[in-house]
């Protein structure tokens, strides 16, 4: 059996690990190189690094760094923040990455998607789509680190990122981000079953039941969380426990 | 045991450093090249690759990488493709269209196709690889562990003898490959942690 896959999330900026509240209220939690030292002797099942100020501040991923802490790895790794090209993609996969997430330059980049998947296999395409829920429930995606509305459907975002190609959707609720109120089941659920590529649910996680309720209500193929496991006593291996003894595959 | 030379072939086909770096803690060197006069110095040779195939083999035929590969595997240089580089070992790929393959190992690449609900494609993740046979890379590795998988096609294998190794998802497919002394993984054991890293030290030891 495939297992849930259960993803910390580590942002940063320069070398710093940092973790905000609805894409905002950055603080800085701890240093990047010595996270990754931890997350290598729990085994976790996969990492996901975000460098938030890529894009905001104009520049492309920091290729240096991610070839630091990628030597340090001994799990897969996914790096996204400023891709905005094939090259971007070469190179970070030249230095360790294994998995590339695109966010901005997946809506306003046209022909990228498709062009990394052709040249770099479907798998290592991860396209992330962060959205708000506004009022009278409706959603929208927003890019550029959550500051840039774009008016499209997180749903047909999806569905149009897996007909160019891309391997996993990682789906953020900017609003849920950092709360620890839980993820946006509903949203979840809509993407998982518009899409037949694996979706990672990511923003909210704050108890062990949020992470379940991710994938037995909204049918995520992994989950994705930072403030749990910053900011209390809670593990991914802890997680992995109550999870699979719910009946959910998990690799212990 | 003496540190070895392990050819890494470099043909423009993704994650070559994690290779490296996992080569390095089993105590051995990686040489990262495509040069025939390496891989004939070197003790075992690893395909590694992330990609397309028709991508995959064009770059080997290029500088006929292809044939000097060939040649040090027929004269028993220890080869194990990793995830492309396993699907390379086959006949013939039939991503964006047939194209043939190295042809080491008979069989041919095919699409994973959904079987059981909630099965998506690619395949991501953690599976089981239960062993068949007595494949000497999986000494001290109980059957039914996990390893890291990310991939969206298979070897289908023409000879059940070449299937060592089988993973439950989309109705079972071959993991692990073995002729002889070529030796191919559908997961990536440089990212499987340990076991990963006792698979790929058995390799290396051979």
């Amino acid at each position: 059996m495939l297992k849930l896959r259960m993803i910390p999330t580590l942002l940063y900026r320069d070398y710093g690990l940092v973790k905000g509240v609805a894409f905002d209220s950055w603080r800085h939690v701890g240093s990047l190189i010595q996270a990754v030292r931890v997350y290598n002797l729990r085994d976790v099942d996969e990492l996901i690094f975000l460098d938030i100020a890529a894009t905001r501040e104009g520049h492309g991923p920091d290729f240096m760094l991610v070839d630091d802490f990628a030597d340090d790895c001994r799990m897969p790794l996914t790096v996204g923040g400023g891709v905005r090209t094939a090259a971007d993609v070469a190179r970070l996969l030249a230095v360790g990455a294994d998995k590339v997430a695109v966010n901005t330059a997946a809506v306003e980049t046209e022909g990228l998607i498709g062009d990394i998947a052709r040249r770099f296999g479907s798998q290592c395409v991860v396209v992330s789509i962060d959205f708000r829920l506004h009022d009278g429930g409706r959603r929208e995606v927003f890019t550029c680190s959550g500051t840039r509305s774009t008016g499209i459907d997180p749903v047909h975002l999806a569905r149009r990122a897996e007909e160019l190609g891309a391997g996993e959707i990682l789906l953020t609720s900017i609003d849920r981000d950092g709360t620890m109120e839980g993820y946006d089941i509903e949203a979840i659920r809509q993407v998982s079953d518009a899409v037949s590529i694996p979706v990672i649910a990511s923003g909210g996680a704050g108890a062990y039941k949020h992470m379940l309720a991710a994938v037995t209500e909204g049918g995520a193929s992994a989950v994705a969380a930072a403030s749990i496991f910053h900011f209390t006593e809670q593990t991914p291996v802890e997680a992995k426990r109550y999870i699979g003894a719910h009946g959910v595959p998990v690799r212990l | 045991m003496a540190a070895k030379s392990v050819a890494v072939v470099d043909y423009g086909m993704g994650n070559i450093d994690s290779v490296c770096r996992a080569i390095r803690e089993c105590r051995h060197v990686p040489v990262v090249t495509n040069r025939p006069e390496d891989f004939r110095a070197a003790a075992a040779i690893i395909l590694p690759g992330v990609g397309a195939f028709g991508d995959g083999m064009a770059n080997l035929r290029r500088n006929a990488l292809d044939q000097s590969l060939t040649e040090e595997v027929a004269a028993g240089c220890p080869t194990l493709g990793i995830c492309l580089g396993m699907q390379l070992l086959a006949d013939v790929g039939t991503e964006n269209g047939e194209t043939p393959g190295l042809g080491w190992i008979p069989g041919r690449v095919a699409r994973l196709r959904p079987i059981e609900a909630g099965e998506r494609i690619p395949h991501v993740g953690w599976n089981e690889v239960l062993q068949q046979g007595d494949c000497p890379l999986y000494a001290g590795i109980p059957s039914g562990k996990d390893f890291y998988f990310v991939h969206s096609y298979h070897f289908v294998v023409e000879n059940p003898k070449h299937a060592v190794g089988a993973t439950p998802y989309c109705g079972g497919f071959v993991s692990v490959v073995q002729r002889d002394n070529v030796f191919g993984a559908q997961f990536h054991p440089e990212k499987s942690q340990e076991a990963g890293m006792r698979f790929l030290a058995n390799f290396l030891d051979l």
